[in-house]
């Protein structure tokens, strides 16, 4: 998911320290109690240093993943073929613009800045979600993110709105009010190319459901038994469910909505199992996950470099406001 | 290389969405100067929506307690709102933390 | 690969297509600023603007269409024209450059659109009178964004002033065109339809110079260049721009977005 990179750190070699003090005892297990509660935890209540600093984590990562997210989307509004579906990527771009702005701003209510944030993205210290290392190569690409990976993170941020931490929770409902547009939007897209396209656009759509259809499952993360720090972040209600019950709910509600697109999932081995009552799918290639993850897939040098050069192009702007700023400071007081 | 001494000061934002109601605290952003946290907070947490009103605070501005169990704080006598780095003004010499 | 349409001549139609043509470019340079401005909030103002800018677009094109009466839509006024056929000012259509050059020409067109807009508001035509009203408030949001902009990078720091004053030389150049009189302008404003955008120019000089006194600069002077987007001959960079903007509608003709 966004937060996939939680799950393919290594334990976390810094993890719970022991406690040192009766009263720290006593405040953790009042914190335990609150979360057992389903209380939320606000920005100036006591919390584990363990807690606080896994939330920065978690934010912040799918505050780069909503930043980066923006350029492969962000590379067909230029050449948005109609003006309707322009102004709609536009809409749809800005709004991931601002939910990392969102994100970023609760992460910021844990004790660290935007600027260093932005400096663990920018040399490679803090991932994003995998997702965006593929390039979108067509115009069908853009409907099917909208699909596939808009859908895909709905179905992991709506439990999140429930998460133990205010400020995140709060984005959190933010953002899902705002989202249920871009799924849809990304689903028609393709529907009318599917229904009232000619055959060069129905060809395109194929061809991009085969290129996204597997690094979608991959999103959610490596299996349940090789994501180590999983079982405390659902114990802190940051994480709600597994990551391969969130990918086997996406693949069921998919491969409805591929038949109704009459798209074909590039998956032979996708069969109905009455006794699970779920679809079988076939297996992933976790060797592309984890070179992907790595910094090895497609795009990874160029997503970083891209932000990377919007921050440095900005600086002299960002100088000479705060320089404006300061100006205008030192006036004020003299007049 | 960007310092926290460079960075644009953190805004909190304040909306009242429809007369007759309160303004209620919906996030934060970064700002150079008041007038732009003005504009930014319209662009980003009400997209311009025509009769709401907008308050920006800057965030090292707010005096706050937090009410409820007080052998939960962490510090009492702290009274800023977060735990933030910038806020806390240290001598040059050391201002590298 | 799908041709290009043909149109008629019609000085009303030419004028809507003025305004739509130059909301639509404009709408078009911002856009290529997502993903890539200097801070993630002026990213989201930035998207902000090209919005209102595509929706006057889209608005004034359909109504064009409408007026010249051969069935064509906002998308094959949009995507399907020959370069000559298309009448924004010149100004709108050259790269964004720097984030100077962006604030800079947003400031002189949005200062121009907003006076424009204005006087929309009362033109005998009542479909465009309605698409003013509207746009008129989103002109002068998107003037008060790009002023303060432009105070604070002309009387902000060394760098900032000399890339604004940079940027100041070259968008000046573009702007006699704005006002240049034609018959175009001589039949809307006998018809009721708009103003002469000459009688737009005393406002407008008198607003830039106090947006540019606020950031230390001085209005450039006077000189005879007059670029000619509104006659449909435009720069190099105009061909690269509908290269891109047109490429989907041109490969797969009779395609359904």
């Amino acid at each position: 998911m966004y937060t996939q990179a939680m799950d393919t750190m290594p334990r976390d070699a810094d993890g719970p320290k022991p406690l040192r003090s009766a009263e720290e005892q006593v405040l953790q297990e009042r914190f335990d109690a609150r979360i057992d509660n389903g209380d939320f935890i606000e920005a100036k209540d006591w919390m584990p240093e363990h807690y606080r600093k896994t939330l920065v984590r978690q934010i912040s990562q799918h505050a780069h993943s909503e930043i980066v997210g923006m350029l492969p989307e962000g590379n067909w509004i230029t050449r948005a073929p109609t003006l309707k579906r322009k102004a709609i990527l536009l809409a749809k771009v800005q709004d991931e613009g601002g939910h990392g702005l969102y994100l970023y701003s609760a992460a910021e209510t844990l004790g660290t800045s935007r600027d260093q944030l932005l400096d663990a993205l920018h040399t490679g210290k803090a991932k994003y979600s995998s997702i965006f290392n593929y390039p979108t190569l067509t115009w069908a690409d853009i409907g099917t993110i909208g699909w596939l990976v808009d859908g895909a993170a709905i179905m992991n941020q709506v439990p999140i709105c429930r998460c133990s931490y205010g400020p995140y929770a709060r984005a959190m409902i933010r953002i899902c009010r705002e989202e249920s547009f871009h799924q849809r939007q990304g689903y028609d897209s393709l529907l009318v190319m599917m229904q009232k396209g000619t055959p060069e656009q129905k060809a395109m759509v194929q061809d991009a459901v085969n290129r996204w259809w597997w690094p979608c499952l991959m999103m959610f993360g490596p299996p349940d038994d090789q994501s180590p720090n999983s079982a405390q972040s659902m114990r802190w209600g940051i994480k709600r469910i597994s990551n391969d019950e969130l990918r086997q709910k996406f693949v069921d509600a998919t491969v409805e909505q591929a038949r109704v697109l009459g798209v074909t999932l590039p998956d032979p081995q996708i069969r109905w199992n009455e006794e699970r009552q779920h679809y079988d799918f076939g297996t992933i290639d976790w060797s592309e996950f984890w070179r992907v993850v790595g910094g090895n897939g497609p795009c990874n040098r160029e997503r970083l470099a891209t932000r990377v050069k919007a921050w440095d192009d900005g600086a002299w702007v960002r100088e000479a406001a705060l320089a404006h700023a300061e100006k205008q400071r030192t006036q004020a007081k003299a007049a | 290389m960007t310092t926290t001494k460079a960075e644009w000061p953190l805004w909190e934002v304040f909306v009242r969405s429809k007369s007759g109601l309160d303004h209620k605290h919906c996030g934060s952003l970064h700002a150079a100067d008041p007038k732009m946290a003005l504009q930014m907070a319209r662009d980003v947490y009400t997209r311009r929506q025509e009769g709401t009103s907008v308050w920006v605070v800057r965030s090292d501005q707010i005096v706050a307690s937090d009410p409820g169990d007080k052998d939960m704080y962490f510090d009492p006598a702290e009274d800023k709102v977060y735990r933030h780095p910038t806020f806390y003004k240290l001598p040059d010499a050391v201002d590298h933390m | 690969m799908q041709g290009s349409i043909s149109l008629g001549n019609d000085p009303k139609f030419q004028y809507l297509l003025r305004i739509g043509d130059t909301t639509l470019v404009l709408g078009q340079r911002i856009a290529e600023w997502c993903g890539h401005a200097p801070v993630l909030e002026e990213d989201i103002a930035l998207a902000n603007m090209a919005l209102d800018l595509i929706g006057q677009a889209r608005a004034v094109l359909t109504h064009a269409g409408a007026v010249d009466g051969r069935g064509h839509d906002e998308d094959q006024l949009a995507f399907l024209r020959a370069e000559r056929d298309y009448r924004n000012v010149t100004l709108a259509e050259l790269p964004r450059g720097d984030f100077a050059f962006t604030v800079v020409r947003n400031t002189i067109v949005a200062t121009f659109l907003k006076l424009l807009w204005e006087k929309l508001a009362d033109s005998s035509d009542a479909e465009l009178a309605a698409i003013a009203g509207k746009a008129v408030k989103e002109a002068r949001y998107h003037q008060q964004h790009a002023a303060d902009w432009v105070a604070r990078l002309g009387d902000g720091t060394d760098e900032s002033r000399r890339r604004t004053e940079s940027a100041l030389a070259t968008a000046w150049l573009y702007t006699p065109e704005l006002f240049a009189a034609d018959a175009v302008d001589e039949a809307a404003r006998a018809s009721g339809l708009g103003p002469r955008w000459s009688e737009l120019k005393d406002a407008w000089l008198a607003e830039m110079t106090e947006i540019l006194a606020e950031g230390g600069l001085a209005v450039p002077g006077e000189q005879s260049f007059v670029s000619t987007g509104k006659q449909g001959v435009h720069t190099e960079h105009m061909g690269h721009m509908l290269s891109e903007m047109q490429h989907l509608q041109r490969a797969f003709p009779g395609g359904a977005w």
